[in-house]
C-alpha cells in the first residue's frame, strides 16, 4: 500500500487490517508514535491523516491508503513547540508529549485557551496536569494567557 | 489486528454484493470494531471497509424539504459542522460534541453509533426522541425502520446480515430541543446517563440513554408532560416508570435520582417565558 509519510512517498506491504500505529512502529520505524491504552481513550498514538487528527491505534491501514500522514517524526525535532514544551516542562514522563504536539497541530493561528483544550481533550496526559502543555502552546502561537488560577483543573 | 480479513468496498453497490455473497460485517471508522478487536471480543473475523464511500457521507433535506437526512458515514465532526443539522437538529450537534475526542469525532460514524447498538451511544437518545427513521438496503431493497423499532434487546437491531444502514431521517421537530450527557468528566467519558428532549408543546418527547438495555422513551411521563401536569406530578411519574441498570459505571438508585433531576432541568430551562 502507497501512501504519503512526512512528505515522502512511501511503500509498505502490511496487511489491510493492521492498525495505522503497528505500521509506523514497526514497519516504518517511527517509534516516535506512542501507544497508550490502544482504545482510542489517551490520543498518544495521535497521528494526522490528510490533516484530521485520529488515534493511530484505531485506524486500519487500508484506510491510510493514498493519504498523507504526519508523525512526530515530520515535525524533525525542530518544530518551534517542541522546544516550547521542553522550555516551559509541558513533557515529563514523554508518552503523552507527541500526541499532544500533533493534535495541537490543527489549531488555528489565534487559539483561544478554551479551543486549545477543546483540541486536546483527546489527549491525557498524567504528569503535568496540563497547565504547561497549554501554556506551551499558547507561547507558540503568540496568545496572552489567562491568570494560572483558571487555566489548570477543568481539563 | 492483522489477522484480521479486511477487504474494501468502492461503492455502494459492491458493498451490498459482498455483504449478500460474503457475509462481512461493515467497517467505517473502526472507533468501536478496533477497541473491540484490541480487547479480543470482536466476534466478525471477515470486515468489510466502507469508510470511502462518499455517497452516504452527505447531510441535507429530503425532496419535501423537511426531513433531515444524514448519511451514514457521517462523523461527529462533519455533525458539527454542517449549518442544515445545527439548524433542523441542534441537539444532535451537542451530542456530538459530548463525543469522545477530537480523534474519535474525526473517525466515529452516525451510522457506527446507530448499528453498534450501544445503550450508552451518545447520540441515541436524540434519534429516539426525534422519532428519526433509519434506512436500510440490501440488495433486496430498501426499507425504512422507526427508531425506536430498530432495537431488540441489549446490543441487538432489527438488521439483517445483507443490510447496510444508509442513511438516518428525522422529521422536522417543534419546540425546543436539549441534550444533557452525565458522565466522570468533560471529554472522553461513557455516559453515566444521558437524556435527549423535545419541547414540543402538543407532545414533548424525552429519551434516555444508559438507562436500560437499549435506549429509551418515557411515552408515561410524555403523556403527564403534554396533558398538563405539573412537572412535580411528572418527576412522580418518572420515578415510576424507570427501572434503571446497576452497572460499573452507575447504580440504579443515582441513575433514577439523576434522570428525574435531568427532566426537572430540561423544564425548567425551557418553561415558556
Amino acid at each position: 500500500m502507497k501512501f504519503t509519510l512526512n512528505g515522502k512517498a512511501t511503500e509498505v506491504n502490511a496487511s489491510p487490517a493492521a492498525r495505522l500505529l503497528d505500521v509506523l512502529r514497526e514497519d516504518c520505524g517511527l517509534t516516535g508514535t506512542k501507544e497508550g491504552c490502544g482504545e482510542g481513550e489517551c490520543g498518544a498514538c495521535s497521528v494526522l491523516i490528510d490533516g484530521e487528527v485520529v488515534c493511530s491505534c484505531l485506524v486500519p491501514f487500508a484506510q491510510a491508503d493514498n493519504a498523507e500522514v504526519l508523525t512526530i517524526e515530520g515535525l524533525n525535532g525542530t518544530h518551534p513547540l517542541q522546544k516550547l514544551f521542553m522550555d516551559e516542562v509541558g513533557a515529563q514522563c514523554g508518552i503523552c508529549t507527541p500526541g499532544m504536539i500533533i493534535a495541537a497541530m490543527t489549531l488555528g493561528e489565534k487559539p483561544t485557551l478554551d479551543e486549545v483544550k477543546v483540541a486536546l481533550a483527546g489527549n491525557l496526559c498524567r504528569c503535568t496536569g496540563y497547565s504547561a502543555i497549554y501554556r506551551a502552546i499558547m507561547k507558540w502561537r503568540g496568545m496572552p494567557l489567562p491568570d494560572e488560577s483558571s487555566s489548570a483543573v477543568t481539563a | 489486528m492483522s489477522e484480521l480479513d479486511l477487504r474494501r468496498a468502492s461503492s455502494v453497490d459492491e458493498a451490498l454484493t459482498i455483504m449478500r455473497d460474503e457475509g462481512r460485517t461493515p467497517i467505517a471508522g473502526a472507533t468501536d470494531l478496533y477497541v473491540a478487536a484490541q480487547f479480543g471480543t470482536l466476534v466478525p473475523r471477515k470486515l468489510l471497509d466502507i469508510w470511502k464511500l462518499k455517497e452516504l457521507r452527505t447531510i441535507g433535506t429530503a425532496a419535501d424539504g423537511q426531513t433531515l437526512v444524514i448519511g451514514a458515514l457521517s462523523t461527529y465532526t462533519d455533525l458539527m459542522q454542517s449549518a442544515v443539522v445545527q439548524d433542523r437538529l441542534p441537539m444532535l450537534v451537542t451530542a456530538a460534541r459530548l463525543v469522545g475526542g477530537v480523534q474519535i469525532q474525526n473517525r466515529g460514524t452516525i451510522g457506527g453509533n446507530i448499528v453498534n447498538g450501544s445503550p450508552a451511544g451518545d447520540t441515541l437518545p436524540v434519534f429516539a426522541a426525534a422519532d428519526a427513521v433509519v434506512v436500510l438496503r440490501s440488495l433486496r431493497g430498501e426499507r425504512r425502520v422507526p427508531f425506536n423499532e430498530f432495537y431488540a434487546g441489549y446490543r441487538k437491531t432489527v438488521i439483517k446480515p445483507d443490510e447496510l444502514l444508509i442513511a438516518v431521517e428525522t422529521p422536522s421537530i417543534d419546540g425546543i430541543q436539549a441534550f444533557r450527557k452525565v458522565g466522570t468528566r468533560a471529554a472522553q467519558a461513557i455516559s453515566k446517563i444521558a437524556m435527549a428532549a423535545v419541547r414540543d408543546p402538543k407532545r414533548p418527547r424525552i429519551a434516555f440513554g444508559s438507562l436500560a438495555a437499549t435506549v429509551v422513551r418515557v411515552p408515561k411521563t410524555e403523556a403527564a408532560l403534554a396533558s398538563g401536569n405539573s412537572i412535580d406530578e411528572a418527576a412522580a411519574v418518572l420515578e415510576a416508570e424507570i427501572n434503571p441498570i446497576d452497572d460499573v459505571r452507575s447504580t440504579a438508585v443515582y441513575r433514577k435520582r439523576v434522570a428525574v433531576n435531568l427532566l426537572r432541568w430540561f423544564w425548567k430551562e425551557t418553561a415558556p417565558a
